[in-house]
């Protein structure tokens, strides 16, 4: 592909590589299941129910295959809660067999220890568990009764197992920007990694983001930690916006929706990244001709995203360089150009532009799995004395098939990976 | 974003630093180790630690896939077109390759010279 980025340097640097696409990706995520047993209020693809179309064991395999021709390294596998689904083991066996290393996203609502052991034996296997507060109260007014002492009893199997450095996934919030240091100590009893990433409008996230994301004052504290600490974290190349503050955060520092990003939904829908369940963002479906391979080879959404973008108002921007004008998912969901500045841009330039949007008009996800019977309104914690979601605990029941219309699992999980 | 390194045969090191590759020893990638194929060269990702690494050099990639079958690093270099003169910054870059457990020396016994 002739880009003008080639013709701008004589030696392509690392990251015009990547902004013009890799022949598979680096980054990839797929939701097995839209099926989940919890209800997180900021649940990036607005999970909950099973979507009649899921692709089948044996159409899974197909794309496993295709993954495995290509080269593709490793699969985020993520959901909804992907253990509902009763060929889950199955899917994750097929694909380390073939060569393609599975890091999977669970609730932890499936991993007893028995499982957590044979977790622990394989190389090709890792497993993040989710968790949006390092006290009960903060990750269950977030995430759902129950679901706190479910992601402990889980990290503990996986550590009496013997599974060092799991990751501990955390998405940062205004609750919980102030536990970092709390969510550190938990994965250092456990043996596990910490992993922060960004909450993004996408999915349920949009409906709880203007209570949810962090103040500027967090996002510079949550900026110093990261310079402070950011050597043991991970952060899925979440937070390059905060570049802007000064040094930048180690990572690659770009979007990489359909360049070396992107996200297989369970009926097997292409979408450039996962927080951008949308159709402006569906490049294709894996059952169509070519397969996945075509899509991302050569369908024109992604063509498009990896010729080069327009930086709009951020081109004049100090700070252009290492932030890039922010997350592509962030402005889209929140109403903002897409070549402007992000809507938690460090320098304040959103914020004009954010008081300008018409809220009414502002895109919508085009899918939502949401189960009516288990919604959760999100009311912040710093003023109520209790989680305030007791009310409409839903009891927990264990997954008993795939197809069940209101089964376990689900949470937030991330897409850089 | 996994971790990231790269790894290129022409980057700026700090030329006090003595050459200290063991070309004439042999080598094998990391048993847990995929190399893909790239236009810039290749991409590594290690099934241990979860970390990509980056070759920028389509050459440096061919004297990889070259190094199970060669009795040294240096006749995989040979091998894969890279002239002498270029071996030492792409030693370099093994060097960079063998502290991340990308590649590891061969564990055979031979002491032929
Ligand atoms: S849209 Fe946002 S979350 Fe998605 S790849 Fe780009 S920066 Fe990352
Ligand atoms: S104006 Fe754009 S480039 Fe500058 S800090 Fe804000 S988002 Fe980043």
């Amino acid at each position: 592909m002739t880009t003008s980025t080639d013709e701008r340097h004589t030696t392509p640097t690392l990251i015009d590589h990547f902004e013009q696409g890799l022949d598979a990706p680096i980054c990839m995520t797929w939701e097995l299941t839209y099926s989940c047993n919890l209800a997180c209020v900021h649940c990036l693809s607005s999970s909950g129910r099973r979507d009649p179309r899921e692709l089948t064991t044996e159409q899974c395999k197909g794309v496993i295959d295709t993954l495995a021709s290509m080269g593709v390294f490793y699969v985020n596998i993520g959901g909804g809660e992907p253990t509902i689904r009763s060929d889950f083991w199955e899917i994750v066996d097929y694909a380390v067999n073939n060569g393609v290393g599975v890091k999977f996203s669970t609730n932890g609502s499936n991993l007893n220890a028995e499982r957590a052991k044979q977790l622990a034996e394989s190389d090709y296997i890792d497993v993040q568990i989710s968790l949006d507060g390092a006290t009960r109260e903060i990750n269950d007014a977030v995430r759902g009764p129950g679901s706190f002492d479910t992601a402990i009893t889980a990290m503990e199997n996986l550590a009496e197992a013997g599974f060092e450095g799991f990751k501990i996934s955390v998405v940062m919030t205004r609750e919980n920007v102030d536990q970092l240091d709390a969510f550190d100590a938990l994965a250092q009893k456990y043996s596990a990694q910490l992993r922060i990433t960004r909450l993004r409008p996408a999915g349920r996230g949009a409906d709880v983001w203007d209570q949810l994301h962090p103040t500027a004052n967090q996002q510079r504290e949550l900026y110093d930690w990261l310079v402070a600490n950011g050597e043991r974290v991970l952060t899925g190349d979440s937070f390059f916006h905060l570049n802007a503050y000064g040094e930048a955060l180690p990572g690659l520092n770009l979007c990489g929706a359909g360049r070396v990003v992107c996200l297989i939904d369970p009926i097997g829908d292409v979408y450039a990244c996962p927080f951008t369940i949308h159709d402006e963002f569906l490049a294709g479906n894996v059952l169509d001709a070519g397969g996945f391979r075509a899509v991302w080879q050569e369908s024109d959404l992604f063509t498009s995203l990896r010729e080069p973008q327009s930086g709009g108002a951020c081109e004049s921007c100090s700070a252009y360089d290492s932030c890039r004008g922010g997350c592509m998912a962030a402005k889209f969901f929140t109403g903002l150009p897409l070549d402007g500045p992000d809507p938690e841009c460090v320098k304040g330039n959103a914020e004009d532009l954010l008081g300008n949007v018409d809220s009414t008009t502002t895109p919508r996800p085009s899918l939502d799995h949401s189960r009516p019977a288990a919604a959760m309104t999100y009311t912040p914690v710093s003023i109520t004395a209790k989680p305030p979601l007791a009310a409409v605990a839903e009891p927990r029941v264990a997954p008993s098939r795939s197809c069940d219309e209101s089964p376990l699992a689900g949470f937030a999980r991330d897409a850089h990976a | 974003m996994t971790a990231v390194r790269t790894t290129s045969a022409n980057e700026s090191t700090n030329h006090e630093q003595p050459e200290t590759f063991p070309f004439d020893t042999g080598w094998d990638l990391h048993e847990h180790v995929q190399v893909r194929p790239e236009r810039f060269g290749a991409l590594l990702y290690h099934y241990g630690d979860r970390r990509l690494s980056f070759v920028k050099s389509p050459e440096l990639r061919t004297a990889l896939e070259l190094l199970a079958a060669s009795p040294t690093a240096r006749l995989a270099l040979s091998n894969a077109g890279i002239p002498e003169a270029a071996h030492p910054a792409h030693g370099r870059a093994l060097s960079t390759l063998a502290t991340t457990n990308m590649i590891v020396q061969r564990q055979r016994e031979d002491h032929t010279p």
